[in-house]
């Protein structure tokens, strides 16, 4: 059985955990480097992205996880996630993995005030995705390899780029496992 | 799109776990909660322990002072309106505050009735020293849950109290046959819609932190452990002798709350923990959990 690791530091880990055990694969919480040598993919879940950044320096893994994603470790990053997977960020300074070729707004959406839940259309699904975004980040620029598979309002909100993708919203949040589905089958 | 729904309001909260949430009283004081890890601050004039030795009628924070904070810091924040003040948490929805903590860390406004949270749009994380007290805030439309804890006195004895209390009454809830759980509900003066939830998955239906009393790394990681998703830390990193050090050692000790090894070493030479304070020697007036119903 393939196995799945959820970068553990902080944040919603226990829903995609969730999520990717009722797809019927085993998911494992990363949280030191010796983890990421027991995984098939990995799932970056939603959380402070500076948080996620700070304790990945703190506590060692940040090289670690840079050379497995390098090595082509499948990699899916919601909100929090895209950001810490990113090359850059528009404002402020903060720990990046800069694996996905893409320039990240974060809070591009606004404050808690307007954040929101809304059908989604995604190039390749045949039925809209529910999706719910929260304090989301949104893809100011996309690099040449970087496929975009929604937008709202030419905003990137899903992206993928070979064995990677991002989403600035959450699936774990609605159960829709379609887009871990993705990430599973890429293994 | 539809905003301010149940499950955004409820989302954010969901994104704070395992983090934790600072009192903080300036811009300054709020860049060195981000700096040291924290997933959000909480705005606040005065913290815990100030007030309780400044007394007076404590209130929501003013605009000015709160806008400073959000325009140092990236991550959210959090500000508290008096219990029952609508007016108050109206105020702070217009500012945009993240989520409104209605607290009784400020004098109430209302004694009897708390704010209807579901006329907002934006979140709110009520106290709690029991489960029906949860309840009554999740049908109220809070979206988090915090134990109370007895804030301002660096002692976490209330804060393990109110979370033994919520743990033990919910597995007490599992147990029960379906023609129980009225009596129950009545008894702990709770939603019956909501005891029944509880009943059937053992858990609240909203994220649920420790606050109130929190001062060392041992404390989070204490609460962690008694199964709280996250901590709130008012007086305990300002009112140590290193707000810098404490600030980052108890966010490392809340991820690592498990790994004694990893919270003795961030434990090691932080200097003195904010001074602390007996229960036992509070006055019935000076015990701030008992605010609210």
């Amino acid at each position: 059985m393939s196995r799945v690791g959820v970068l553990a530091l902080q944040g919603d880990v226990r829903e995609h955990m969730r999520l990717l055990e009722q797809l019927g694969v085993d998911a494992l919480a990363v949280k030191k480097p010796g983890a990421l040598d027991q995984i098939d993919a990995l799932v970056i879940p939603g959380g402070e992205s500076t948080t996620i950044g700070k304790m990945s320096v703190r506590f060692g893994l940040l090289d670690p996880l840079r050379s497995a994603i390098r090595d082509g470790l499948p990699t899916y990053g919601t909100c929090a996630g895209m950001i810490f997977l990113a090359g850059a960020v528009t404002d402020g300074d903060q720990p990046l993995i800069g694996a996905l070729d893409v320039v990240v707004r974060r809070n591009a959406f606004g404050r808690q005030n307007e954040s929101f839940e809304a059908p989604l259309e995604i190039s390749g699904f045949e039925t809209p995705f529910h999706a719910v975004f929260i304090r989301a980040p949104w893809i100011e620029k996309v690099g040449g390899e970087v496929e975009v598979l929604s937008s709202i309002d030419d905003h990137p909100v899903f992206v993928r780029q070979g064995h990677l993708m991002a989403t600035s919203f959450h699936p774990e949040l609605t159960g829709d496992g379609r887009i871990h589905q993705m990430l599973i089958d890429s293994i | 799109m539809e905003k301010g729904t149940d499950r955004v309001k409820r989302g954010l909260a969901e994104m704070l776990k395992g983090g934790v949430i600072m009192d903080v009283v300036t811009p300054d004081e709020a860049k060195i909660a981000e700096e040291a890890g924290a997933v959000a601050v909480m705005a606040l004039e005065r913290v815990p322990a100030d007030i309780r030795k400044d007394g007076g009628v404590a209130r929501m924070s003013d605009p000015t002072m709160i806008e400073g904070i959000q325009a140092a810091v990236s991550i959210p924040v959090m500000a508290k309106c008096r219990i029952g003040h609508f007016a108050e948490a109206a105020v702070l929805q217009s500012l945009g505050i993240d989520y409104i903590d209605e607290s009784e860390v400020l004098t109430p406004a209302d004694d009897e009735h708390h704010v209807d949270k579901w006329a907002f749009t934006t979140p709110f994380v009520c106290g709690a020293r029991n489960l029906g007290e949860a309840l009554r805030r999740i049908g109220e439309g809070a979206a988090m849950i915090r134990t109370k804890g007895e804030a301002g006195t660096g002692n976490v004895v209330e804060a393990v109290r109110h979370m033994r209390t919520v743990t033990n009454e919910m597995r007490s809830l599992t147990t029960m046959g379906e023609e129980q759980l009225m009596s129950a509900a009545r008894d702990m003066g709770a939603p019956y819609d909501l005891v029944k939830e509880v009943a059937e998955t053992g858990k609240l239906p909203v994220v649920n932190f420790a606050a109130g009393g929190i001062a060392t790394p041992s404390d989070a990681a204490l609460m962690m452990g008694l199964g709280v998703d996250g901590v709130f830390v008012g007086s305990g990193v300002f009112k140590s002798s290193d707000p810098e050090g404490f600030a980052r050692a108890i966010v490392e000790a809340t991820t690592f709350w498990n790994e004694p090894e990893v919270v003795a070493k961030v434990s090691r030479g932080l200097g003195a923990a904010m001074p602390g304070l007996e229960i036992e020697t509070l006055s019935e007036s000076e015990q701030l959990a008992r605010r609210g119903w």
